[in-house]
């Protein structure tokens, strides 16, 4: 009895967090997909407020049931990055990030000026339908589905373009199309976790997805590690919990997210999960043994 | 968080318009406005032309530049021009330090564009969350007799001290900075590093030294951008930076990324651009002017109005 009643109050305390945990992995998976194929797409952010307010505005005013309502919030995403991702993505590198930046503040000025979207005041009483398997089922799905294709001809043309992008379209990859295709998954996985995330908030807001949090989501992936799908699901998590754990600094609780960034990018390369340090450290450690 | 820095974005160009709305007016108004982003976007620039860094904590040094200021003013009682000069240094000062304890070790390890970016976002939240753990939140403003209120007028146009100040003060730093890349030495080494800092060196350049000093001279002209922004709008919090940052990521760009001549002009179109929207079309796509032109130049040109081709890979 003692640990239902535990876990109750926990659960009551602790599931906003909890889910967020979920979302932000996904956010950070949806990220990890373009980055696997050589862009720096910081667009996730906006993709995830299309996603929010396309499934809350379905449930809120057509009623419609929350598995359609997730979908239309990973399609449509999807489509806005169809359109304007074939004249992007000629860009590369810097160039992309602040052209998709770029596109995010135009998001968020569309947003914040449109009547259907609660204009400056956002969605209020979004109904928080999410349940914790929700969560966890998407989740799976993603990392399934990911897992699936890294190790499909499309996961390998992906890797054979962000290693080398001339090499990889003298070797008859389709360069441009696998990047568009890359760039409208991680739309779609952001919309679903923008939609999935609107529903246990309560309410949305056109400054829930500006550049602040297009920073974050690509903070979360990098801290974790973007060589495999596990590092960017531990940075999220991290991340989220950073906040919670850091509680006790109160007024400085940020600074030292900031700082715990600096000393990441400064000192593991990597992320955090670097499969190739961490055998060599648990290797280094056996050879003592049989010492 | 985001809503007051908007907030002040806002404040930024209706502040300027609170006056006679005639096209003299605003093009006066647009004038000063368009000279403070060029002068933040001057710094954000030269960082990237000659270290290749898009260096996100420049909006924090500005922010900085406009406290330092406040305190030199407020504390030791130092007249505006004084503190002027010495919050350059200090920010260019913290701007060396930044350069030093995260650029360099990056530097040395050959990471990618991506990463010190990344490194001067953290570095950006640092300086923003514990300012507004020493500053607080609210809005400061200088002591009241501390900023000259005279103005000048000539007709119907109304020109403030201040804001021929601005122009002056911003049009001197950027003549300087141009003739020095142009026809000095210094100038001639820096551009040589932006082309290839491998060459550079092995032409005999002090590659690190002269990346030290672009840091230094880069945060100082942001640190001015902010004292400067202070003192015209009269409104200091630790959220400042956020907007304007924004505004010289759309600056660097609409001039080509690197191009000094490119911000500077680059700066100025802003200004004009934001001014006249709010005054002809519509105050909502205030926002909007910055990162829908950078978007359009994107899509069109992507080296910038005045960009030659550019194949960085990043």
């Amino acid at each position: 009895m003692g640990f239902m009643e535990w876990w109750d109050g926990f659960w009551a305390t602790y599931n906003t967090v909890i889910f967020s945990i979920g979302v932000n992995a996904m956010l950070a998976l949806s990220i990890y997909v373009t980055l696997s194929c050589g862009l720096l797409s910081l667009a996730n952010a906006a993709f995830m407020g299309i996603g929010a307010y396309t499934a809350s505005l379905l449930t809120m005013q057509f009623d419609m049931p929350f598995p359609i309502a997730l979908a239309a919030g990973g399609v449509l995403p999807s489509l806005v990055a169809l359109v304007i991702g074939i004249p992007t993505l000629r860009l590369s590198g810097v160039y992309l990030a602040m052209a998709t930046l770029g596109f995010g503040e135009v998001v968020r000025v569309i947003v914040l000026n449109l009547e259907i979207t609660g204009g400056p005041m956002g969605l209020n009483g979004v109904p928080p339908i999410t349940e914790w398997w929700h969560i966890v089922l998407l989740l799976g799905v993603t990392i399934y589905a990911l897992a699936r294709l890294r190790r499909s001809k499309t996961g390998r043309a992906f890797e054979a373009i962000k290693e080398d992008e001339v090499a990889a379209r003298l070797m008859g990859v389709n360069v441009a199309g696998y990047k568009l295709l890359a760039f409208v998954i991680g739309a779609a996985i952001a919309g679903v976790a923008g939609g999935l995330n609107a529903h246990f908030t309560f309410t949305i807001g056109p400054n829930n997805y500006g550049f602040e949090n297009a920073v974050d989501i690509l903070t979360m992936a990098v801290f974790g590690g973007t060589s495999n799908l596990i590092g960017p699901m531990i940075g999220s998590t991290i991340l989220s919990l950073l906040p919670e754990v850091l509680r006790h600094f109160k007024d400085f609780r940020l600074a030292i997210n900031g700082l715990i960034l600096i000393l990441v990018v400064l000192y593991l390369p990597k992320g955090i999960w670097d499969p190739r340090r961490i055998r060599a450290f648990l290797g280094r450690n056996a050879e003592k043994k049989v010492k | 968080m985001h809503g007051r820095a908007n907030l002040l974005a806002r404040r930024m160009v209706s502040h300027h318009l609170s006056q006679v709305p005639m096209l003299e007016q605003q093009l006066i108004n647009a004038l000063s406005l368009g000279s403070v982003y060029a002068l933040f976007a001057l710094g954000f620039t030269l960082v990237f032309g000659v270290l290749g860094v898009i260096n996100l904590s420049h909006g924090a040094i500005f922010m900085l530049g406009s406290y330092a200021a406040l305190l030199l003013v407020e504390q030791m009682a130092l007249p505006l021009w004084v503190a002027l000069l010495l919050a350059m240094v200090a920010t260019g000062t913290l701007g060396l330090i930044i350069d030093v304890l995260v650029l360099k070790p990056l530097r040395k390890r050959n990471a990618p564009h991506l990463i010190p970016m990344i490194a001067t976002i953290g570095v950006a939240i640092m300086i923003t969350n514990i300012s507004q753990g020493i500053f607080g939140a609210e809005n400061k403003r200088f002591p009241q007799g501390t900023i000259p209120e005279d103005s000048v007028s000539l007709g119907n146009l109304h020109i403030t001290a201040v804001q021929v100040a601005i122009i002056v003060i911003a049009f001197v730093l950027m003549v300087v900075l141009l003739g020095v890349m142009r026809k000095t030495q210094l100038g001639r080494a820096l551009r040589a590093i932006a082309e290839s800092p491998k060459a550079a060196y092995l032409l005999g350049i002090n590659v690190e030294g002269l990346f030290l000093l672009t840091s230094f001279a880069a945060a100082a002209l942001g640190g001015a951008a902010g004292v400067l922004v202070g003192v015209s709008f009269n409104a200091i919090s630790p959220f400042m930076g956020q907007p304007m940052l924004h505004k010289g990521i759309a600056v660097i760009i609409l001039g080509g990324m690197g191009d000094i001549r490119g911000a500077m002009i680059g700066g100025l179109f802003l200004g004009f651009a934001e001014v006249l929207t709010v005054a002809y079309i519509s105050s909502d796509f205030r926002d909007a002017v910055a990162f829908g032109l950078l978007f359009l130049i994107l899509l069109v040109k992507p080296s910038g109005m005045f960009g030659k081709v550019l194949e960085r890979k990043a």
